[in-house]
């Protein structure tokens, strides 16, 4: 009981909340002038993607068209010009596809089986050869671009769809190794003493106990590498020869064709479709997503 | 130090030589153990004094760097852990998360390639002594702390080995299931008959389960005997310190009188110590240590204190604790604590009389710590 | 029953046999590769791959590309070095390797700052935090040349945002950075915080949220504001997320290419060059040079570790 008699209002229970404060009020603001931000060349992109060629020539290109059509989104993926061929984008999204499926499956399965061993299996030299991936993994890339083109040429498969699936599968090593070290040795010592107890070996320790637990370090590492793979541009360019090209360098032929007039509206709808995949990856990831690049953001 | 083999029954387990270092890290010096069949064995000691590590090299999971583990009368210190004839209880469990209970209990007799029919009974017996029948289709996310440690021990259960391991079985629980828990191992070595071997750093496990303790720091064994020995006659002043709590009080005394009727001088008053079983002798006016424990040592109040062999001390701190009281008082410049029954009321300041049982004292050299 | 002692050789052999794959490509081309092209770049190779040491030692040059590279005004030239130690000194350089200092320093520092007091907003338990959280990442998902292509359309002079606020009835807004050569690496930075800043807000909400929630308590019980216990008690407790960030954002910096290729291809000119353009447009003429150019990244990354390498080896000592 409060003994304060001058005070009227004796505080009982939760204290009265002001509806809105100045603080709560410049938080929301900025991250709404944030999200605004971040969010205009989304809205420039599909706008622009929906006019027609006269209507960005003498319309403003914040105003949404009041005609829109899907003429520039079918100009992108079936008959765009990419230098010499008018097939749209849609080759590229194929090759990418056929670059990004094989890396990211044998980079996996030998970084993971390769991390196990180093977490769990250690023999002599194992400790050296660690430091040396981490070292590896910081290297810029730049730095092993023409050894690679030599090497790709001295295995028969320079400029062919091979060369580059081996390039991504090599860079990507280094740092799911990492990974899958890291998350390994972060898993009981115990489950796989255990194990041991119990007669499991290598494969069947790795199969049978630590891959059904590792189901978020696997999807971490899906994610990392289907979007590195995906947005990479330099290794397509270099290794992968023109018919193979990646969706990147389509869309960047496209975008630099100097046939004609320049398409702004066909250039919009192609980039929109190169970031889809990439994109729905991200909405449909969730946290995921944030550990997966974070992860490969120190990447080489 | 030298482990007398225990004639009458065969031995189950021993270790020769065990040694392990790590680059100039020695975790095990040079260690010998026997331990007969059906003995429940302790090792206990300290985080870091070896006792995990050894534990690990009887599995087999650790390679020692020198000598030699026999398990049953079978040099097995090359063998791989699945082929000693041991099972092993892990302190977190360690079951596999994705597996129900039975798969869990099931999956090294499955991975040995035991007929189904068998590891069927096996399984149905052991979840019958651990009482998991209920549990048997749940994953270990599903279950207590207490039923997943059960389950483990069922997984080495259906194993039907000749020898368990526990390493800190019971650390990760809360202390009423470790009691629960505790009194539900011992039935169970009660009721199989195996060789088991338990580390732990909880001296009230030790005492409560233990056959034989071995009480290790450094990388040796200190003392190997059973807890009452362990707990009346410790071999040194390490093992007095770490068995028993409220810990053994040490009063810094001097040895007096003659090598046949040596006496105890504690500030300047002297303690007859005739009843004292001494098991070796420092040179008179040495410094030693005198061990009490706290309910060996009785107080005293009105008349009674001013007789013989009484220590005058003062009442510091009460600490009630239900069952008993413990009393922290100043004898001279030092501090003792005293065990006395709840139903007397001390007050901070109270002088009191302090007389030592001096039949179930311990005597130290202060210089080596050894038991006089 | 094996009482021979197994041969240490065959001990873990499953483990050895499942690593040697990665043994071979980091000895093979990590190791082999960077010391190839650290060597190499010692020579006056030009287009023929070589290989043997005898090749090496017949067209070692000694410091000849690095004496080039750095005399070259397409990589560094730094014309307008004046006044050197008075109060008004002049310093600018032009190039590949000063376009991709500028570009560090000021995506590093724009990316922290905003990256930080983003995280920090997002942390007042705000109504949508998954919805604000959704649009500030979703640049970082996208390619590089993505990014460039629509930055590029939208800061195009001639039809882009200057051009809409002209026809708004602004006649004179002049916003063309993209094509002077001045301000054209603002440009790029732009594209590349828009792109990142969600990334790095990420980061540091994450290491927000793993600061012990009884060092807000005890603020709280202290008096102390909020702002103030996140500039004098939370960032400082913040370093090893802000080295990590720190270390990703230069990392990503120094490798800086398909962001410039897509907005501008280097120009006007080569105003907007960068290494990694400069080093794969020497491939066929000039390889020499190329890999010289290569190494100078490989020392800069070096560099830039050093906080990162402290950070983690450090605390152990």
């Amino acid at each position: 009981m409060s003994n304060i008699v001058s005070n009227p209002i004796i505080p009982s229970g939760p204290k009265p909340k002001k509806f809105i404060t100045t603080e709560r009020a410049v938080v929301y603001s900025v991250l709404c002038i944030c999200a605004a931000f971040f969010l205009f060349p989304l809205y420039i992109m599909v706008i622009t993607s929906l006019k027609d060629l006269d209507g960005i020539r003498y319309g403003n290109i914040f105003v949404p068209t009041l005609h829109p059509s899907l003429g520039a989104w079918n100009k992108a993926l079936f008959h765009a010009c990419t230098g010499l061929y008018c097939q749209g984008i849609l080759p590229g999204f194929w090759n990418s596809c056929k670059i990004t499926g094989p890396s990211v499956i044998v980079s996996i399965a030998v970084a993971s089986v390769t991390g196990y061993s180093l977490a769990n299996w250690p023999f002599k030299f194992s400790e050296g050869f660690f430091t040396v991936l981490l070292v590896s993994s910081f290297i810029p890339y730049v730095v092993m671009l023409y050894p690679l083109v030599l090497i790709t040429r001295w295995l028969g498969i320079y400029s062919t769809l091979p060369a580059v699936i081996l390039v991504h599968t090599i860079f990507g090593l280094p740092i799911l190794t990492l990974l899958f070290r890291n998350y390994f040795s972060s898993l009981p010592q115990e489950l796989f003493k255990a194990a041991r107890v119990d007669g499991a070996g290598y494969w069947r320790i790795f199969f049978q106990v630590f891959a059904p637990m590792s189901i978020p370090i696997f999807t971490v590492a899906v994610i990392l590498q289907v979007t590195g793979i995906w947005n990479d541009f330099l290794f397509g360019v270099i290794y992968a020869g023109p018919t193979n090209y990646p969706m990147t360098v389509q869309l960047n032929n496209i975008v630099n064709s100097m046939e004609g007039v320049k398409e702004y509206n066909v250039d919009m709808a192609a980039t929109i479709l190169t970031g889809i995949v990439p994109l729905s990856i991200y909405f449909f990831s969730g946290k995921y997503f944030v550990r997966g690049i974070a992860a490969g953001a120190v990447k080489g | 130090m030298s482990v007398s083999p225990t004639a009458a029954k065969s031995l189950s387990v021993s270790i020769r030589g065990l040694a392990q270092s790590y680059g100039a890290l020695q975790v095990l010096k040079e260690l010998d153990l026997d331990i007969p069949d059906g003995e429940f064995l302790v090792l206990l000691g300290p985080s870091g004094c070896g006792k995990s590590t050894l534990l690990n090299c009887i599995a087999g999971l650790l390679e020692p760097t020198n000598g030699q583990v026999f398990i049953k009368g079978k040099n097995v210190t090359w063998e791989e852990p699945s082929k000693r004839g041991i099972g092993m209880v892990f302190q977190s469990y360690a079951l596999y998360p994705q597996m129900t209970v039975e798969r869990n209990m099931s999956f090294g007799l499955r991975v040995s390639g035991m007929n189904k029919v068998e590891i069927e009974q096996r399984v149905k017996r052991a979840s019958e002594i651990l009482q998991l029948e209920p549990l048997l289709q749940r994953k270990p996310m599903q279950l207590s702390g207490g039923q997943r440690q059960r389950v483990a021990i069922g997984r080495a259960l259906v194993r039907d080995v000749d020898v368990f391991l526990f390493d800190e079985p019971l650390s990760n629980l809360d202390a009423k299931l470790r009691a629960e828990l505790r009194v539900e191992i011992k039935r169970l070595h009660q009721r199989l008959g195996n060789t088991m071997i338990y580390v732990t750093h909880d001296q009230i496990e030790a005492m409560t389960l233990a056959d034989r303790i071995a009480v290790m720091k450094g990388g040796t064994i200190q003392q190997l005997a059973d807890p009452m020995t362990i707990y009346s006659k410790p071999i040194n002043r390490y093992v007095a310190g770490f068995i028993g709590s409220p810990s053994m009080n040490f009063i810094k005394a001097t040895l007096g009188g003659t090598i046949k009727a040596p006496t105890v001088e504690v500030s300047g008053q002297k303690l007859d110590v005739s009843d004292y079983a001494f098991a070796g002798m420092a040179p008179i006016g040495s410094a030693i240590e005198f061990g009490a424990r706290p309910e060996h040592i009785n107080i005293l109040r009105g008349k009674d204190t001013k007789a013989k062999g009484v220590f005058d001390a003062v009442v510091e701190l009460v600490e009630p604790m239900g069952s008993d009281t413990l009393v922290w008082l100043e004898l001279g410049k030092q501090k003792i604590s005293i065990r006395v029954e709840s139903s007397q009321i001390m007050r901070p300041g109270e002088h009191v009389g302090v007389q030592f049982r001096v039949k179930q004292a311990s005597l130290f050299d202060a210089q080596s710590g050894e038991r006089l | 029953m094996s009482l021979d002692r197994p041969n240490p050789l065959f001990r873990n052999l499953s483990s050895k046999i499942a690593s040697l794959p990665m043994m071979l490509i980091v000895l093979g081309v990590f190791v082999g590769g960077t010391a190839w092209t650290v060597l190499f770049s010692f020579t006056n190779i030009k287009v023929l791959p070589l290989f043997t040491p005898s090749d090496w030692m017949d067209h070692y040059s000694g410091l000849a590309n690095y004496q080039r590279l750095f005399t070259t005004d397409r990589w560094m030239s730094c014309p307008a070095i004046t006044k050197i130690g008075t109060p008004d000194w002049q310093f600018s350089c032009t190039g590949a390797f000063p376009n991709m200092v500028t570009y560090a320093i000021l995506a590093i520092t724009i990316m922290i700052s905003v990256g930080f007091l983003l995280a920090v907003f997002m942390d007042q338990k705000i109504r949508l935090e998954g919805m604000f959280r959704t649009i500030y990442l979703y640049p970082f998902a996208l390619s590089f040349i993505v990014t460039g292509h629509v930055w590029a359309w939208i800061l195009s002079p001639e039809y882009g945002l200057q051009a809409a606020v002209r026809q708004l009835g602004w006649t004179s807004f002049h916003f063309g950075w993209i094509a002077d050569r001045q301000m054209v690496m603002y440009a790029i930075v732009l594209a590349g915080i828009w792109q990142g800043s969600g990334f790095v807000m990420a980061l540091m909400l994450a290491g927000l949220r793993g600061i012990d929630d009884e060092i807000w308590k005890a603020a709280k019980v202290d008096g102390i504001s909020t702002w103030r216990t996140y500039l004098q008690i939370i960032l400082p407790m913040m370093k090893p997320v802000m080295v990590t960030t720190f270390v990703i954002v230069a990392s990503a910096a120094v490798r800086i290419y398909d962001l410039v290729l897509a907005i501008t291809d280097g120009g006007p000119g080569i105003s907007s060059d960068v290494p990694t353009r400069y080093i794969y447009q020497n491939f066929s003429a000039n390889l020499g040079q190329s890999l010289s150019a290569s190494t100078v990244l490989l020392v800069t990354m070096a560099v830039l570790l050093i906080p990162w390498i402290r950070m983690e080896f450090g605390k152990k000592g």
